[in-house]
């Protein structure tokens, strides 16, 4: 029989790549000055010393430290689609060593802040922010390397 | 530098609460009670600069026309400013720019707001090109923010959950010494740890509520302030709305990212700690001069964020003034002797102004139950979103 079940889609197209292995959020990087971006920028450069207008579309990448963590106990309003019913879940702030730059995210594996310290490595990966009637919708969230400490 | 100070003539201020009305009441009221402390007739006034509402339709976006024409046309020149959370401290900035310029003599600075009940939404639809929408759909809210900042102040510099606790037992005991703050009771540290966690390590009562209400400052030259019989009125002797800089390394309500320091020769920098920098220079005063503080304790947490990033301790220690008391009135340096946010709520157009306000009748002396004693400078600072913040200096 033909599995008839939608097939899960990105949450939000084109901000991260679909691969199972090692999947990556995708910004920006000035041509000019090397300036990383994310969400992606394609039009002005926001270096005060820059004025390209040139892009190019990279990876970032896909570990990096725990700037600071934390998590929601209480369900928020939409566009928030909420389990019923509402499970807390873990927010974590990653600092990326190459890209200099901090970019939150949810935390996998229905870990706590009790599993979470500043500084620890961290790493992206792909998991279901919420089911759709058209398929999973599909996000990043941010992991100990390794699992939980 | 006295000669870019203007004068604080008269100060008014409603109480803070939740009652729903048009906006330009509580900003009449707060205008007429600035009037009379002032002494001078409304229609002497030359200059209306108003801090905008966002929540309040077209009369909130041009308030300070609004609440001219509320207090009766009477010719003057009017202005309207919005920026987030310093739109009052902006507003400020116009009317002090006007007089500094000799384009008029007197001017009413005022903002109030209404708020609406429950969480503040982004719009509906599926709008990804707007930060604001994405943070809400991967469910980061506002408390999202301020515990990611606690929690760091935890992890790094060893503050505790009591730390912050402390500083709300400490806001709520003074506040409650406040006719005007809308929160009067005091609160153990056993009420806050039984309060619900909202986003660990903050409790509800570790965060500030939305409240309606209005505040007014009467400002002038100086050269009028003399003429009146008020040459010894408290002056604003800085102002300081400044941008941040690039690349701005503290994640930032409601983006999902911060900027990328990666280009080469830039350190990333935390924008609070910018902000009392122009205020100090202008003022040609240091931290060591301050006597109150004034800040916006959006959370209990970033009280002691704002006391390191005004540099009255070193980074990290503010926790350690706290536990000595020296942030409390009656302490080395107290700060929100108002009973800041906690007790107040936030009212964003009027807050800047409200800061400024309790600087005012500190500097007066007329602070009751709250007064820091020989208050001689004071130094207010706030943060709203969008690269918008302020801190104004007060001196007498």
């Amino acid at each position: 029989m033909k599995d008839l079940t939608p097939a899960p889609a990105a949450a939000i197209e084109g901000w991260y790549t679909l691969d199972d292995d090692a999947p990556a959020l995708l910004g920006s990087r000035c041509n000019k000055c090397g300036t990383y971006f994310f969400p992606k920028q394609f039009t002005y450069c926001r270096n005060p010393g820059c004025d390209s207008t040139e892009f190019t579309e990279v990876r970032l990448s896909r570990k990096g430290k725990l700037w600071s963590y934390t998590n929601a106990c209480y369900q928020p309003p939409e566009p928030f689609v909420a389990p019923e019913p509402f499970e807390p879940y873990a927010i974590a702030a990653v600092h990326l060593e190459e890209e200099q730059m901090v970019i939150l995210g949810q935390v996998a594996d229905s870990l706590t802040v009790d599993a979470l310290t500043v500084g620890m490595p961290m790493e992206l990966v792909l998991d279901v922010l919420h089911p759709d009637p058209e398929g999973d919708k599909i996000i990043w969230k941010w992991r100990p390397t390794g699992g939980a400490a | 530098m006295s000669q870019n100070d203007i004068a604080i003539i008269g100060a008014g201020m409603t109480a803070w609460g939740k009652w729903g009305k048009n906006f330009a009441e509580y900003g009449v009221a707060a205008a007429r009670e600035a009037l009379a402390d002032a002494g001078i007739p409304w229609q002497d006034i030359r200059f209306v600069s108003g801090g905008a509402t966002v929540r309040c339709g077209y009369p909130g976006y041009v308030a300070g026309a609004t609440i001219a024409q509320a207090l009766g046309w009477q010719g003057a020149e009017v202005n309207t400013s919005y920026a987030a959370c310093a739109s009052g401290s902006q507003a400020l900035a116009a009317a002090r720019a006007k007089i500094l310029a000799g384009h008029c003599e007197v001017a009413l600075v005022v903002g109030a707001d209404t708020t609406p009940k429950g969480f503040l939404a982004p719009a509906k639809g599926y709008r990804p090109e707007d930060p604001d929408w994405v943070r809400f759909y991967l469910g980061i809210t506002n408390p999202t923010y301020f515990a990611l900042y606690a929690r760091r102040r935890m992890d790094l510099y060893g503050d505790t959950q009591d730390d912050f606790a402390a500083v709300k037992v400490k806001n709520a005991a003074i506040g409650s010494q406040n006719p005007r703050a809308r929160y009067t009771k005091t609160f153990s540290a056993e009420d806050v740890a039984n309060s619900a966690m909202v986003a660990d390590p903050l409790r509800l009562m570790d965060i500030c509520a939305t409240s309606d209400g209005g505040a007014a400052l009467i400002v002038s030259s100086l050269d009028y302030a003399k003429r009146i019989g008020k040459g010894d009125a408290p002056r604003v002797a800085a102002i300081s709305t400044v941008t941040p800089s690039f690349a701005s390394g503290t994640v930032e309500m409601p983006d999902i990212a911060t900027d990328s320091a990666a280009a080469a020769g830039i350190d990333a920098i935390n924008y609070r700690s910018q902000i009392p920098l122009k205020a100090y220079e202008e003022a040609s005063l240091g931290p060591e001069d301050i006597d109150l503080a004034e800040v916006y304790d959006l959370s209990t947490a970033l009280e002691l964020d704002w006391i390191e990033d005004l540099k009255l301790c070193e980074r990290g220690a503010a926790a350690q003034l706290l536990r000595a008391g020296d942030t409390s009135v009656g302490g080395k340096i107290p700060v929100n002797a108002s009973g800041g946010l906690a007790c107040f709520g936030e009212a964003v157009p009027a807050q800047a102004l409200a800061q400024v306000c309790e600087l005012t009748w500190q500097l007066r002396g007329e602070a009751g139950p709250r007064q820091v004693e020989g208050a001689k400078v004071g130094i207010t600072a706030n943060q709203g979103l969008f690269g918008h913040g302020s801190s104004v200096i007060v001196k007498r």
